[in-house]
């Protein structure tokens, strides 16, 4: 045990040196840098795109697993996930324009046992946009991911069909479970699907992926506690608040 | 240039050819090359499965920068299809004459004995893997994350996990390739035997399994939800064509290997290969690609070994048998040793480079490293499993100098491509 406790304290100091270059500050306020290629969006939400032509309210549903929310017992207003956030930086964005957000949490539901549920409730909240965040609880599973394709593509063809745009929301990026969740067949089913049915994918993954390497977060580490969870948050309702405005294909006269 | 073939697969037909006149230490006619006394080993065998190894150690850390050295970033195929192939390539090897010498129950035994051990390793493996993930469960409190944790889960139940585990249908990520080389290695006496009667036929049932695989949608479940990563129906396909070029496939298909048609077609799929792989790292270069191409192409279904994966990897073999001749002086080089010796002893540094990627995980994660730790952790995994390799093979030659010459043929199938 002795020497075990040397060798890590040794490793520490190793690991101290070597990352000393890129330590920041905790309590800097995070810029939510993202590269422009993963805020564009060849598809288009022509829907999203009327209702701010027109001026009329713009009706969001985020329909999502637990990861759509910020899960801890105390201090954290629903306000602070990311759909509230969106909600935020699309005020700010759109100052004219009426935003709602309702947020439809189905924790621990696979991407099929949603999409049974889904003509139902698109009847009751009729939104313009649906942002569907899926696949997190499929990979932890481990569904098959031919069935989980084939579930996201009728939940894609339901909400379409109840006539809202679609915006797929792919799994976090979390380096801690690497070696126990496998995401990649997740992620590339949801780009084939988004490309298929030509729906924007927001990338959250690559987008948190970029976030862990630049040094904006450290995912990896584990003392964080329901501030790195907010502030994470934070940054993803603004970078989805652009994504849509890009694929809304708004021109600059509108966005004022 | 003499015939492609006689560089894959000279010496160890020579081999062959020797323990069917009698025994390796009569002097024997062979082909082109002179043997030194006790055979050759195929050293290009060793080193790409020793690179295999590296490249799935890598693999399996978290993405850095080492990882852009892995082949799976410039093309389909990925160290995994190396692997398999020569797997089969050398289990075809050393059982095949193991079956001819001493016929169809000693070999079958014997690769019996081979598949046990096998699976002890990855019953070792899985034990690791399940303190590391209580140690997670145990101290991991993210509320970023809480939904991901959803996989402690099974922890819940030891009872039916660890019996799942057991019978190989719970398989943690990074955990696939054993099981798949452990169903493959069990029907192996059955791919040998057809083998002896036509290796032709057996390959062409092997390609008929993968088509049905694709057809009819064979599987095997896995434990709780989902499907064997690897699947074994798709995956025996590569594995048995690995046989069948030991069984001399490689030498009939030598005038295909070294037209330069074959050569071209190879560079031009890898060229493909690579630009399309360029648009998955450099997602602002996806709008090049035609949409067409892009809705028939993807997904490239690793599960089912996809045959765009098969065809990437055929290439890659048929240029690297061209430009990388059999003589080829660096093989005999002190910097590829390193390589050579991994592959020579696969089981052992394969479990290695797995439990290390557990241990590198750990580490960054604990230690919360950047790069440059990182760095630090690929560099030194790599060094130790070369050391293990190293340490391995002293062992064997000092107990080869010690011990009765009696395990002559019952050698396993990391003797790859020669006498022990």
């Amino acid at each position: 045990m002795k020497s075990n406790s040397g060798l890590i304290l040794g490793l520490i100091v190793l690991g101290g040196l070597l990352t000393a270059a890129p330590a920041r500050a905790e309590d800097a306020p995070e810029s939510c840098e993202v590269p422009d290629y993963l805020l564009t969006s060849e598809s288009a939400l022509p829907k999203v795109a009327d209702v701010i032509k027109n001026n009329r309210s713009l009706d969001i549903l985020v329909l999502g697993s637990r990861s759509s929310t910020i899960n801890a017992p105390v201090n954290s207003p629903e306000a602070s996930a990311y759909p509230g956030r969106l909600q935020v930086a699309l005020k700010e964005k759109l100052p004219s324009l009426a935003v709602n957000i309702s947020v439809e949490i189905q924790a621990k539901k696979t991407a099929e046992e949603i999409v049974a549920g889904l003509p139902k409730l698109m009847e009751g909240k009729k939104p313009t946009l649906v942002i569907w965040q899926t696949g997190t609880v499929d990979a932890v599973r481990s569904i098959d991911p031919d069935d989980f394709r084939t579930a996201v593509d009728e939940g894609v063809v339901a909400l379409q069909e109840a006539g809202a745009d679609v915006i797929l929301m792919n799994p976090q990026y979390s380096p801690r479970t690497e070696t126990m969740i496998s995401a990649p067949p997740y992620l590339d089913n949801m780009r084939v699907v988004a490309q298929q049915h030509d729906v924007p994918l927001f990338d959250r993954f690559a987008i948190m992926q970029h976030w862990n390497e630049s040094g904006e977060f450290d995912l990896f580490s584990t003392f964080h506690g329901v501030e790195l969870a907010k502030r994470v948050h934070n940054c993803i309702g603004r970078a989805l608040s652009q994504f849509v405005i890009d694929a809304a294909r708004l021109n600059p006269a509108q966005q004022n | 240039m003499t015939s492609i073939a006689d560089r894959i697969a000279g010496p160890p037909l020579a081999a062959e050819a020797g323990v069917i006149a009698g025994d390796a230490a009569q002097a024997v006619p062979v082909p082109a090359i002179s043997l030194p006394v006790a055979g050759e080993r195929e050293l290009r065998l060793d080193l790409f499965r020793g690179l295999a190894l590296w490249l799935i150690f890598i693999d399996h850390l978290p993405p850095n920068l080492l990882t852009w050295l892995t082949i799976r970033n410039y093309g389909f195929s990925d160290a995994t299809e190396i692997f398999i192939f020569i797997s089969g390539y050398t289990a075809a090897f050393v059982y095949g004459r193991a079956m001819r010498e001493a016929g169809f129950v000693v070999a079958t035994a014997r690769i019996l004995r081979r598949v046990w051990q096998i699976y002890v390793a990855h019953v070792f493996l899985f034990t690791i893997f399940l303190a590391e993930i209580s140690y997670v469960a145990t101290s991991f409190e993210n509320p970023l994350y809480s939904e991901e944790m959803g996989i402690m889960d099974f922890l819940k139940e030891p009872d039916v996990t660890i019996v799942q585990a057991l019978l190989l249908r719970f398989r943690p990520v990074n955990m696939d390739v054993l099981p798949l080389y452990i169903v493959l290695m069990l029907f192996l006496p059955v791919i040998l035997w057809l083998m002896k009667r036509s290796a032709d036929l057996t390959l062409a049932l092997s390609v008929m399994l993968y088509a049905a695989t694709w057809e009819f949608d064979l599987y095997l479940s896995a434990y709780p939800n989902g499907v064997w990563v690897f699947n074994p129906f798709a995956w025996q396909l590569l594995f048995v064509f690995g046989a069948w070029c030991a069984q001399g496939g490689a030498k009939r298909m030598s005038r295909i290997l070294s037209s330069p048609i074959t050569l071209w077609i190879s560079f031009g799929y890898l060229l493909f290969a690579f630009l399309v792989t360029l648009t998955w790292y450099w997602p602002q270069l996806s709008h090049l690609m035609p949409r067409r191409l892009e809705q028939w192409m993807y997904p490239i279904s690793k599960t089912d070994l996809d045959v765009l994966r098969f065809a990437h990897f055929l290439a890659l073999a048929a240029v690297t048998v061209r430009f990388l001749p059999k003589d080829w002086r660096g093989l005999k080089s002190p910097w590829l040793r390193p390589l050579i010796l991994c592959g020579q002893h696969s089981l052992e540094i394969f479990c290695l480079g797995v439990f290390l990627a557990f241990a590198g995980h750990f580490l960054l994660a604990e230690l919360s490293g950047g790069a440059g730790l990182h760095f630090v952790i690929s560099i030194s995994g790599i060094l130790i499993m070369s050391a293990a390799a190293w340490l391995f093979s002293w062992y064997k030659h000092s107990a080869d100098k010690n011990a009765p010459r009696t395990k002559g043929g019952g050698g396993n199938a990391d003797m790859a491509g020669g006498g022990a």
